[in-house]
This record gives structure tokens, C-alpha cells and sequence, in this order.
């Protein structure tokens, strides 16, 4: 379908009336993208009828320059640069009906630095088209010469290794559970139960925000307590995740200023505050040396079908962007949402600083990031110690673990909970760096090391069995092809 | 107590077989090797000693295990850590740390606690061996 241009030129374009997309300069499979274009590539199902290539111009459109009827005022500008084009469209394998369309946008659509105007326009009046059925925003490219118009991670890998003076070892975290009720002083204990028992960190979840059963503030004094506690009984830098979610930015920043002053190391904020809201956090934690954690609250329900909304992997590119330091990214073994490869191409868009096209694990386009900082990815939720070989394997080294109930909800305790977390991350690095199979031979390393440690013994016998095995709803469009050669 | 900093702290001590074989894979990788020695175990405190300079072109364990074996020799009664730099573009820093070497005798943190207005306590965490004048903390 990718025939030559049906552009309408000179006079005749700008007669008044209702033009086909296609015909407006939407449509142009002659394009070449500039190396300073925007790139989204969305998966279009157009209304039955609706020829394709008109829906993928109404896309590239809709979300830039056009309305529904020729308008005059366009010959005032310079209007052929401002239309976004549609260059490609391939059908969709195994999915008849639906396309795949590469539409490249002029760098000067975009205002430098704000997720917020990239967002509007991308993922504006687009979507609720009338002649399209659905419509998702799979991948985007953007252009070096945008990604240095934004911050990036306020602390990124690195720097946050160096100020934790953790290396070589996945980070170790827990939700304080339950999520709901727990008293101040009472949330405190699990925090220094679980920090004390080895982890490096605790976190609030995403709910816990300032309710009747716990103020703020009072959450804030006692985790801090819980944090020093912890912290001289181990000789090491612990940190806890203090969510300063609130009502208004106003509110934010106070509760910001409050762990400040108390010397916490860390704050947390959730997706649905919003994109300007987050940018905001990201700039005051880069001037307040502080880590931010991002819990992607919300998320699922424009991410987890395939057929509509806004992929992952493009929330995940535009949280580098707006510049926060953690965010969590699947587990592939846990309870939520994960297929392996589409994943990876999450984890690889957090921490690596270019990212080859690699259609297997949904990523579209070459993706260069310009030192930006790296994103630490979160992997929480249905996981233990029993899978540790498993995450190591499938999530690498610079990632936080959690384990919530994982820990919490150890027959002896959370302490006990904690280290067997740790004895078990530990024996398991050891054996991977001694160059031993550690994936296959993981459950013995693992009862090796609760030889020595009872908790690890114990947590492997209560969770032996739990795994979370449904099929993924949001897996790759296209699988490897065995390569020929050697 | 133990303190737990680095990368192995909750496994029992590493036998010299096994640090020879983590500073192997360190090598493999083409990252630098250094041994630092320490009598403050402050959690905040990041510059240990420095035996000698970073191990920039060995091939072979052997080597920083003799070299190691030198500065338990001289530093026995002190906190000794592996550390493997690793100078690739976008990390540029430490890539492992872990300790192998440790006082007889670990005695912990004091955690002296200011109150200061309201409900809020200035924390700071004090090593009780810091008491002693540095190079006498931990001998007897």
C-alpha cells in the first residue's frame, strides 16, 4: 500500500471544502525522516471501510496540523514542514485490519523539554477519531537534538550506586504491607524490621498518601527513625520511599521539604499526578540531591491491550525524559502484567544508552539517548526468593527487587523475610560471577545457601510452588526468524 | 554485629579461592582492580585507603591475591574491600565492592539522636571504634 504521494499542489489545495487526509500532505511514502524528525510508529485499526491509508493520514493529521476541512490560514505558514507525514504502512502480521504507520513530525512541533506538549500533540484529539475503531501509540524515535532539551534522571544509576555505595548486586526493596491502616508508629516497625533484616530499601505504596489512620507527617518522623535504626545496626546506607503524592503541587513540595529535612534519601511519586507534575518532582529532586522513585499507578489502563493506547515502552522513553530515577517495569515472573521480550525492550529503553531496533522485543526504531542518565527499573510485585536465579537471569544487575509479601510474609518474621532475600541474592551473584549456570542450576545454589541460613530455608519451602503462568496480553507483533547463517 | 557493606557481606567470610575467583571475573571484564583498607566503618564514609593504585593491566588473579595477602599482613586487624572499576563510557565508576577482611571484633554504632523541634530528631550514627585514634582502633 505504500504507493506514491496523492498530494494535492498549488492552488487547488486550498480550495475550500473537505479534502481527503491523503490528498492533504499527510500522506507521503516518498519521505525520507530528518535525523531531527520525531517518530511515532501507532497501530491503526481503521472504522470497516475506511480505506488505510486515508486512516494512517487522518493519524498523522489529526495529531498535527490539520482539521476536518481545508482552512485557508495554513498558506500563512509554512505549512508543508508543520504537517506530520506518514511515510510507511505495513499491515499488522497476524492481525488483519490493523496497520502499523510511521509518521515523522517536524522537531519544531515540539516545544523543548515538555513531555506535557510531546503528549498533546502525539496522544491529543487523535485517539477518540471517529473513522478509526482503535488506535495505540507503539514506539517513538526522538531525535538527539530533542532528547538534550530535557533533564533526564535526576540521579540515575550510577550516581545512586555511588551515593547508596551499593555495586555489583541488584538492589533489595519491599512494600510496607498492608497497604492500608497501619498506624505510624506501627508502619515504622515494618520499615526498620525489613531494612534491618537486609534490605536497601522500603517503600510506601502508591495509596499511601495522607489518611485518616496515618498523617503524613507522622509516617514520615517514624520511617525516618526506622531508616537511622537500621542504618547504624548494619553500618550500611538504607533508604525508604517516602510517597509525596498530594492534591496539589503545593502540597508536593511541602511534603518534599519535610523528607528533606529529615535526611530521607529518597521520594516517591505516582504516574497519575501527572506529566508536568512529575517533571516538576524530577527538577526538585536533581536540586535537592534526592532519588525519585516513580510508582506507575494508572498505567494499565491505556498500556495492557494491544489494541489501544499508549504502549510501555513510550510511557517508559518519556519518564526518562522527564527525568525520574526508578520506575517499575515488570517482573515477568510476577503477578502483574509481563511478557518477557516486550520486557526487555522496557528494561533496555531504562538503562542503556542506545537501543538497536529490535522488532522481537518491540522495539521499533534505533533509539540514541545521548548520555542522558539511566532509569532504574522496579521488578515488584508476586515475587521470592525461590526466583531469584530467574530475575537475575531475565532482569540483570542494576535493578531494585521487591519483595513485598516476599518478605513481610516469612513465617519467622520480616527480618527473617529480608535476609533470605538477601542470602539468596548474594549466593546467587557469587555463583554467576564464579562463571557457574546459574540459571539452571539455581535451586541448588539456592538450598546450598539455606544450609547456612535457616530464613532462606524457610522461605524456600513456604513459596516452592507459587508461580504466576497466564498468557501475556501484550506480546510482541513479530517473532525472531532462525538466522542461516553459522 | 557485622557490618554488611558490599556486595557479600550476608554469606559467610569468602575463602581466598573464592575472592581469587570474583576478582577473575573482574578481570575478565576488563575493569581494574583495588584493594582499600579502612578503621572507620562509617556507613557515609566512601574514601578508604587505597593499597597501593588500581591494578590497571593484570591479566591474572594470582597477582592482587599476593598483593592482598601483603596488606592483611599490615592491615589484618582492619575492614579490607575488592573494589573493580570499570572505565566504559556511561558508568565510569566502581561495578563490584565487597569486603575481605574484617576486624576480630566488630563493635558496632552508636546512634545518637538531637531532639530538635517538634517531633523532629537529628540523627547521627557514630562507630564506637572511631573513639580510639585511627591506626588503634581495632588493635589490641
Amino acid at each position: 500500500m505504500n504507493e506514491q504521494s496523492m498530494t494535492v499542489r498549488g492552488r487547488d489545495r486550498y480550495k475550500s471544502g473537505v479534502m481527503e487526509y491523503k490528498r492533504m500532505g499527510y500522506w507521503e511514502p516518498d519521505y525520507e525522516p530528518k535525523d531531527t524528525d520525531v517518530i511515532a510508529l501507532f497501530r491503526v485499526t481503521p472504522q470497516n471501510g475506511v480505506d488505510p491509508a486515508e486512516a494512517c493520514a487522518a493519524v498523522a493529521g489529526e495529531s498535527s496540523t490539520a482539521t476536518w476541512t481545508v482552512v485557508w490560514t495554513d498558506r500563512l505558514t509554512a505549512a508543508e514542514k508543520y504537517r506530520a507525514k506518514c511515510y510507511r504502512a505495513d499491515p499488522v502480521p497476524n492481525s488483519p485490519g490493523s496497520y502499523f504507520a510511521y509518521i515523522a513530525y517536524d522537531l519544531d512541533l515540539f516545544e523543548p523539554g515538555s513531555i506535557a506538549n510531546l503528549s498533546a500533540s502525539i496522544i491529543g484529539n487523535v485517539f477518540g477519531f471517529k473513522p478509526l475503531k482503535a488506535l495505540r501509540l507503539e514506539d517513538m524515535r526522538l531525535p538527539v537534538a530533542y532528547v538534550k532539551t530535557f533533564q533526564g534522571p535526576a540521579t540515575g544509576i550510577v550516581v545512586e550506586r555511588e551515593r547508596l555505595d551499593k555495586f555489583g548486586r541488584p538492589l533489595l526493596g519491599a512494600t510496607v504491607k498492608p497497604k492500608l491502616g497501619l498506624s505510624g508508629r506501627n508502619y515504622g516497625r515494618v520499615v526498620y524490621e525489613a531494612l534491618k533484616g537486609g534490605l536497601d530499601f522500603t517503600k510506601d505504596d502508591e495509596n499511601i498518601n495522607s489518611q485518616p489512620f496515618m498523617h503524613w507527617r507522622e509516617r514520615f518522623l517514624c520511617c525516618m527513625e526506622a531508616v537511622n535504626r537500621a542504618q547504624a545496626a548494619t553500618g550500611e546506607i538504607k533508604g525508604t520511599y517516602l510517597n509525596v503524592t498530594a492534591a496539589t503541587m503545593e502540597d508536593m513540595y511541602e511534603r518534599a521539604e519535610f523528607a528533606h529535612e529529615l535526611g530521607s534519601n529518597i521520594v516517591m511519586i505516582d504516574l497519575v499526578i501527572g506529566y508536568t507534575a512529575i517533571q516538576s518532582m524530577a527538577k526538585w529532586a536533581r536540586r535537592n540531591d534526592m532519588i525519585l522513585h516513580l510508582h506507575r499507578a494508572g498505567h494499565s489502563t491505556y498500556t495492557r491491550q494491544r489494541s489501544h493506547g499508549v504502549s510501555f515502552r513510550v510511557i517508559a522513553k518519556w519518564m526518562r525524559l522527564a527525568g525520574v530515577d526508578h520506575i517499575h517495569a515488570g517482573t515477568v515472573v510476577g503477578k502483574l502484567e509481563g511478557d518477557p521480550n516486550t520486557t526487555r525492550g522496557y528494561y533496555d529503553i531504562c538503562r542503556e544508552d542506545f537501543n538497536p531496533t529490535q522488532l522481537e522485543h518491540g522495539i521499533f526504531f534505533d533509539q540514541h539517548w545521548a548520555s542522558l542518565n539511566k532509569l532504574m527499573p522496579v521488578a515488584s510485585g508476586g515475587i521470592h526468593a525461590g526466583q531469584m536465579h530467574q530475575l537475575l537471569d531475565l532482569l540483570g544487575e542494576d535493578v531494585v527487587l521487591q519483595f513485598g509479601g516476599g518478605t513481610i510474609g516469612h513465617p519467622r518474621g520480616i527480618q527473617a523475610g529480608a535476609t533470605a532475600n538477601r542470602v539468596a541474592l548474594e549466593a546467587m551473584i557469587l555463583a554467576r560471577n564464579e562463571g557457574r549456570d546459574y540459571v539452571h542450576e539455581g535451586p541448588e545454589i539456592l538450598a546450598k545457601a539455606a544450609q547456612t541460613c535457616t530464613p532462606l530455608r524457610e522461605a524456600l519451602e513456604v513459596w516452592k510452588d507459587v508461580t504466576f503462568n497466564y498468557e501475556s496480553t501484550d506480546a510482541p507483533d513479530f517473532v525472531p526468524t532462525p538466522s542461516v547463517a553459522g | 554485629m557485622r557490618i554488611t557493606q558490599g556486595c557479600f557481606s550476608f554469606l559467610p567470610d569468602l575463602t581466598d579461592e573464592q575472592i581469587q575467583s570474583q576478582i577473575q571475573y573482574c578481570l575478565k571484564r576488563g575493569w581494574a582492580v583495588n584493594i582499600e583498607f579502612t578503621d572507620d566503618p562509617h556507613p557515609r564514609n566512601t574514601y578508604w585507603e587505597m593499597w597501593g593504585l588500581p591494578m590497571f593491566d593484570l591479566r591474572d588473579a594470582a597477582g592482587i591475591m599476593k598483593e592482598l595477602a601483603d596488606c592483611r599482613r599490615v592491615y589484618g586487624d582492619r575492614y579490607i574491600r575488592i573494589c573493580g572499576f570499570d572505565s566504559s563510557h556511561g558508568w565510569e565508576s566502581v561495578r563490584i565492592s565487597f569486603i575481605v577482611n574484617r576486624p576480630a571484633n566488630e563493635p558496632g554504632f552508636d546512634l545518637k539522636r538531637q531532639e530538635a523541634a517538634g517531633r523532629k530528631v537529628r540523627y547521627s550514627t557514630h562507630a564506637y571504634a572511631a573513639d580510639r585514634p585511627e591506626g588503634e582502633r581495632y588493635s589490641s
